[in-house]
C-alpha cells in the first residue's frame, strides 16, 4: 500500500514542525489530501495510526483528521471546469490505478470534456499537505 | 505545508552514491550513457538504480527494453529489477502516451515519485535527467542534497553553449560535480576540454561515436559488449571507484 509511504511522510513532517516549534506532544495533525490522490482513506489512517505508534512519545495521544479536496480540473483553451468523478468512469483499471500512484497522469489520460484538449490544469484536489498541528510546551 | 518532502533524505537514506546525468543540450546521448553506466555497473557487481526523470521524452525503458512491468506496491512502491537494474519511470504510469505536464505537474510527480519510492540499499542510484535547467534538474538540486552531476556534451559548439549555461548554475549553487564526458566524437578536437579548463571541471574523458548503437538499442546484452560500453567502463573507472 503507497498510502503508508504517505502516512509516514505526514508524520515525519509533523514531528519536524514540532521540533521547530519546540512542542513536546502533539495533540491534533489535520491532514488535507487531494481527491486526485485516490487513496483509500480506511488504509491512511490506519498506517498513520501505526506509525505513531513506533515513532516517537510526542505522538501518544494525537488527534488526527484527513480531510479529502474536492478536485477541479481547468481547460486552458476553453476555460470550462469539472471534476476528476466527471472522468473517472471514462478511464479504465490500468489508468486509474495509474492516477492513484501519480495523479498529475490524468492530463494524459483524460481530455478536457468539452473541447477534448490536452491542456487542462489540475486548479484543486492534488497532493498531500499538513493544514494544522496543534501541540504542548512544557 | 506540503507533507511530502520531508521524507525523501529518508527514502534515500540508504544510497551510498546519486548521481545525476545531465546536460544542457538534447540529444548528446545522456539516457544512453545513464543506461549504459547502469549495466556496466551491475556488470561489476554493484547494487544499482536508475531513475528516469525526462518525463516527457522518457527513453531508458526503450534502450533496455523494460516493458510489461508494474511497480510492486508495498509500503510504498518497489522498482521493477530488470537486467539487474532497479527501474523507475514515469512511462510505467503513462503508459507511453504523450505527457503534455505544465511545470507545476512536473514537480509534483517529482515529489511523489521521490516521497513514494522505496529503493532500499544500493551503492548507485543513476538519474537520466532530461535537458536543460528547468524543473526537472531545480527539483533534483532542491531534494536531493547528495546528488553529484555528471555533465554530458558533444564536440559541438552549439551542445557547448548550452552546457556552459548548466555548468555555471551547478557552480554558482556550489553543486557537486564529477565532470565532463565528450559523447559521439567523429574527430579529435580539443573545444570541450579547453572550455572546461576555465570551470575547473573535470574533464573525464571522450566516447566515439559509435555507428553500431542504433542496432544495440532495446538489446541490454548486445548494448554493454559495444565499444561505447567498452570506453564508458573504462572511463568509469577514473571517476566511479573513487569516493566522491
Amino acid at each position: 500500500m503507497h498510502e503508508w509511504a504517505l502516512a509516514e511522510s505526514v508524520i515525519t513532517t509533523a514531528l519536524k514542525a514540532a521540533e521547530k516549534e519546540q512542542l513536546d506532544t502533539i495533540t491534533e495533525i489535520i491532514i488535507d489530501i487531494g481527491e486526485l490522490q485516490q487513496i483509500e482513506q480506511e488504509l491512511f489512517s490506519f498506517a498513520v495510526n501505526d506509525i505513531m505508534k513506533t515513532y516517537s512519545p510526542k505522538l501518544k495521544n494525537t488527534k488526527i483528521t484527513v480531510n479529502i479536496q474536492h478536485s477541479t480540473l481547468r481547460c486552458k483553451h476553453c476555460d470550462s471546469t469539472w471534476t476528476f468523478k466527471d472522468i473517472e468512469k471514462n478511464l479504465n483499471d490500468d489508468e486509474a490505478e495509474a492516477v492513484h500512484f501519480l495523479p498529475e497522469v490524468a492530463v494524459v489520460h483524460s481530455r478536457c470534456p468539452k473541447c477534448n484538449s490536452p491542456d487542462f490544469e489540475i486548479q484543486a484536489g492534488r497532493g498531500v499537505t499538513i493544514r494544522s498541528i496543534k501541540g504542548t510546551k512544557k | 505545508m506540503e507533507a511530502r518532502t520531508s521524507i525523501i533524505e529518508k527514502r534515500l537514506s540508504s544510497i551510498n552514491r546519486i548521481i545525476a546525468v545531465a546536460s544542457g543540450k538534447g540529444g548528446v546521448g545522456k539516457s544512453l550513457v545513464a543506461s549504459t553506466l547502469a549495466l556496466n555497473l551491475v556488470k561489476n557487481g554493484k547494487k544499482v538504480g536508475l531513475l528516469d526523470l525526462d518525463l516527457y521524452g522518457p527513453s531508458s525503458h526503450i534502450i533496455l527494453d523494460i516493458h510489461d512491468v508494474f511497480p510492486k506496491e508495498d509500503y510504498g512502491i518497489i522498482p521493477p529489477t530488470m537486467h539487474g537494474i532497479n527501474f523507475m519511470s514515469v512511462v510505467y504510469f503513462t503508459e507511453d502516451k504523450p505527457a503534455p505536464f505544465r511545470g507545476i505537474d512536473i514537480t509534483n510527480i517529482i515529489i511523489e515519485l521521490l516521497a513514494i519510492t522505496q529503493w532500499g540499499e544500493l551503492d548507485y542510484l543513476i538519474i537520466d535527467l532530461p535537458p536543460g535547467i528547468g524543473e526537472e534538474t531545480l527539483d533534483i538540486i532542491r531534494f536531493i542534497k547528495k546528488a553529484e552531476f555528471l555533465v554530458i556534451s558533444t564536440p559541438s559548439k552549439v551542445a557547448l553553449a548550452a552546457v556552459d549555461k548548466l555548468i555555471k548554475i551547478l557552480q554558482e549553487m556550489k553543486l557537486p560535480t564529477i565532470g565532463i564526458i565528450e559523447n559521439m566524437v567523429h574527430q579529435p578536437s580539443s573545444l570541450i576540454k579547453k572550455s572546461m579548463k576555465q570551470y575547473n571541471i573535470r574533464y573525464l574523458g571522450q566516447l566515439l561515436y559509435d555507428s553500431t548503437i542504433e542496432n544495440n538499442l532495446g538489446f541490454p546484452n548486445k548494448l554493454v559488449k559495444t565499444n561505447f560500453a567498452k570506453e564508458l567502463d573504462n572511463l568509469m573507472n577514473s571517476f566511479l571507484y573513487q569516493s566522491p
